[in-house]
């Protein structure tokens, strides 16, 4: 019995992206600290360190999200683990995020010109102090646009969490599409949420960009 | 404590081999066309009139806003009710031009708005025809400027094409589902497969390097 793509099945899907929602907080959010950790210390000045951090964000950014997320989802038995495809995407995406902010952040903190730096320390301030006072709340300013542009990337890679079972948008698209038999219709609706989920943001970062790029130019 | 059993894997790995080269040429060709689905979309957005930049725009816009695996399921499974069926190489490869030419368009008409104004009318003034200009005065200087963006946005698809498997396309992956339901040696299948994507995007950047040494040799400017 095959069910017509009515009124409901649109509902059911739209539903739906409230868990892509979910898994894009958890994973930005979590990304969020990692990717400060990796940042922090891929421009710190104990050498092993930036090494450790140059090979996770290489290992990240030179393998495919959607074996980043089998490696997870799979190596969770190893460790005895039962296996969730709730924790597995979260770990998998937050490991992800991780990289990816880390070497953007990165890129943020040196952008900050070195006599704020070296001015902070002729002021004595340690560390702590000089990257929580001087360096980050400049960097910050100028890591807003691309992280924003980073959660495009982001949203639109929790979708491969539908491949290792977890229903999100992706799968529930899969699953009405498998009881109604209208793909176009189906998998048309998903692509317009991920829209209009995606589209406000990227605007959004290609308007701060423009801004910040026209505050700096003077 | 769980026993690693690799031997598998590696009595198998000829399999693995042919899909890492499967992958390459998906990527390579995918790239290609998608070079060329680019340069056609940047002139268009750059030289066009109205209606044909504000297409370009939507096509840019909607592909850069959506998961690449909602686009394959779209086409492969999406259009043959509008009676354009494809097989899932053939979709995998459709995919991915259009996926890395929206991309690809955006990087080639940043590189096209670096040129300026004085080298065209320089060009228009030693008489050259206007696809003459476009070749030689607008895109080699632009194909340099954006050479670094377009490898990464290569080695970026490669990854991505590793989404194919999803539609039991032949790639690298698909080859590692294969392997992994014959030898139920799930993590050991995928962590070689890793190796061998992380060795092909190292490699690939390799040759990019190298690539852009010999071939822009010539200063820039004095």
């Amino acid at each position: 019995m095959i069910r017509p793509f009515g009124w409901n099945e649109f509902l059911i899907i739209v539903m739906a992206a409230q868990w892509t929602i979910a898994l894009s907080a958890i994973a930005f959010a979590g990304g969020g600290i990692g990717g400060l950790l990796v940042a922090l210390a891929r421009v710190s000045d104990i050498r092993p360190l930036r090494i450790l951090a140059v090979g996770f964000i290489r290992v990240f950014q030179g393998t495919p999200l959607l074996m980043q997320l089998f490696l997870v989802f799979f190596g969770m038995n190893i460790f005895g683990l039962a296996i969730n495809p709730w924790v597995a995407a979260s770990i998998a995406l937050t490991l992800h995020a991780s990289a990816f902010l880390g070497e953007i952040w990165r890129g943020c903190v040196e952008a900050v010109p070195p006599g704020q730096r070296e001015a902070a320390t002729a002021l004595g301030l340690k560390y702590v102090n000089r990257m929580r006072y001087i360096i980050l709340p400049q960097a910050t300013r100028i890591a807003v646009a691309p992280t924003v542009g980073f959660l495009v990337q982001l949203i639109k890679g929790t979708s491969l969490a539908a491949i290792i079972g977890f229903t999100e948008l992706t799968r529930q698209g899969q699953i009405i599409n498998n009881a109604t038999f209208s793909p176009f219709m189906v998998f048309g609706t998903v692509a317009a949420i991920y829209f209009v989920l995606c589209w406000p943001l990227s605007l959004l970062a290609r308007r701060m960009e423009v801004r910040f790029s026209r505050s700096t130019q003077r | 404590m769980y026993a690693f059993n690799f031997a598998p894997v590696f009595a198998s790995f000829d399999q693995l081999l042919v899909g890492a080269w499967l992958t390459v040429h998906l990527s390579c060709a995918a790239m290609l066309l998608g070079l060329i689905v680019s340069i056609v979309c940047a002139w268009g957005k750059t030289a066009g009139p109205f209606p044909i930049r504000f297409v370009i725009n939507a096509y840019i816009e909607i592909i850069r806003n959506t998961p690449f695996l909602i686009q394959i399921f779209f086409i492969f499974f999406g259009l043959p009710s509008l009676g354009l069926r494809f097989s899932p190489n053939s979709a995998a490869l459709l995919a991915l031009v259009i996926n890395f030419g929206a991309y690809g368009t955006e990087i080639i008409r940043a590189g096209i708005e670096s040129i300026q104004k004085g080298q065209i009318e320089a060009g228009t003034a030693l008489g050259l025809s206007k696809l003459q200009i476009f070749r030689y005065v607008i895109m080699k200087p632009a194909l340099r400027t954006v050479y670094p963006a377009l490898t990464s946005q290569f080695i970026y698809l490669m990854l991505t094409s590793s989404v194919v498997s999803a539609i039991s396309a032949d790639d690298l992956a698909a080859a590692g589902n294969d392997l992994q339901s014959a030898t139920f040696a799930s993590f050991e299948v995928y962590i070689v497969i890793t190796l061998m994507y992380l060795a092909l995007s190292i490699g690939f950047s390799a040759i990019f390097a190298a690539v852009e040494k010999m071939a822009f040799k010539y200063p820039l400017s004095r």
